[in-house]
């Protein structure tokens, strides 16, 4: 399959940026209540049962990158929503 | 703030940074991005088999967003990902075992330093000529004056060597009609798939950096295809590596997650931007990158310093 490349709109970095911004402070908090609130029992599994924590591990890996697609999402749709 | 799991101390947004940056690029260029990130951690100062397992763990979320966005793209051959995923994971195991060896009986930052320098620059190096030669190419064909449409639009410089590993009839034959391939042998997708899975288990990462352009050379896959099948393929194979290096105690989940918060974001972002740039020029984009990741750890494995 060839692909033609489009050209680049420039209404794109303008969403991008404004994207980033309400991204940037909704990790913030995320990272200081939840990370913070797993790191002694992780601690703990990692060094007790291995086997466990390995699929701890990816559970929490595959759950957040999920959970992050639907926020850059609803992102990417509120965003075209409010500039028409 | 103090990461217990691998005993190191690391700056949050330094590590969102780092993710980002590579998430933009893993995304456009359908790699892991870990010929960036190993040296990134490196640099910063985790312990070169904390840095190999925690890569891995945050490859696969930024895998799985900037999968996503390729596939509403069009650019993931789901028969070509299932085939390559059986030996990518037999090739990850391969290397796994190998590191695993390496810690009890060698020095392994100094062997996983040095084979990563020399793979980086040669697919800087080769990557480079490919891509050039194919613009110039393009470039003579228009001035030529080529009715617009004569010209392949992702026509590479080893075309013909494509071609003759399409033509070996060893069976099982595949047809790839997505990726416009009409008959190819079952044996040289899982060979390329193999030998990318051993550097990912020995060198870390998803080996997006060996397995994308292998994909383009060898099998003749276009380009967008390439990545957007590269990144699918990263998630299962990554998410291997990832359970096989935590058992063994080379992962940090901690610094994964973080790492991910930057990466997701950049993932989309460099995925969305694939549409475009034609495949010679995301090609060409991607040559300086891995020598840039073998700078980084040539400058660690020469002064010994954090930088």
């Amino acid at each position: 399959m060839n692909k033609a490349p489009k050209p680049f709109p420039k209404k794109i970095v303008v969403r991008f940026i404004i994207e980033m911004v309400i991204y940037a402070m909704l990790v913030s908090v995320y990272l200081g209540l939840v990370l913070h609130l797993l790191v002694v029992w992780l601690k703990d599994l990692s060094m007790q049962q291995p086997a466990v924590y390995a699929f701890v591990s990816i559970i929490l890996m595959i759950l957040q990158a999920v959970a992050l697609e639907k926020l850059t999402t609803i992102l990417v749709n509120v965003n075209r929503r409010r500039q028409g | 703030m103090f990461f217990p799991i691998s005993g190191v101390t690391l700056d949050p947004i330094s590590l969102i940074l780092i993710g980002f940056v590579i998430g933009v690029l893993g995304g456009f260029f359908g790699v892991g991005g870990s010929f960036l990130t190993a040296p990134a951690l490196f640099a910063l100062g985790m312990p070169m088999n904390f840095v190999v397992g925690t890569d891995l763990a945050h490859i696969v979320g930024k895998s799985i967003v900037a999968a996503k966005t390729h596939r509403v793209l069009g650019n993931i051959d789901l028969k070509l990902a299932a085939i390559m995923v059986i030996g990518t994971i037999a090739g990850a195991e391969t290397g796994v075992q190998t590191i695993e060896s390496l810690k009890k009986h060698a020095n392994v930052d100094l062997v996983v330093g040095m084979v990563s320098i020399v793979v980086f620059t040669g697919i800087s190096i080769f990557c480079l000529w490919e891509s050039w030669i194919t613009l110039r190419a393009r470039r003579q064909q228009n001035v030529a004056g080529d009715a617009p449409g004569t010209t392949k639009e992702d026509s590479t410089a080893v075309d013909a060597f494509a071609k003759k590993v399409q033509q070996i009839k060893f069976p099982p034959i595949i047809v790839l009609p997505h990726s416009g391939i009409r008959a190819i042998s079952f044996w040289a997708i899982l060979f390329v798939s193999f030998v990318g899975g051993i550097f990912s288990g020995f060198l870390g990462g998803g080996a997006g950096y060996v397995r994308m352009p292998s994909m383009v050379y060898l099998l003749g896959i276009p380009t967008h295809i390439a990545v957007g099948t590269d990144l699918f393929e990263i998630i299962i194979s990554a998410s291997y590596g990832t359970i096989r290096h935590a058992m063994s105690g080379n992962v940090d989940i901690l610094i994964a997650l973080v790492m991910q918060t930057g990466a997701a974001l950049g993932a989309r972002i460099g995925a969305n931007l694939t549409q475009f740039f034609s495949g010679p020029r995301i090609r060409l984009a991607f040559a300086p990158l891995p020598l840039l990741g073998a700078i980084v750890i040539a400058q660690r494995l020469l002064t010994g310093h954090h930088s």
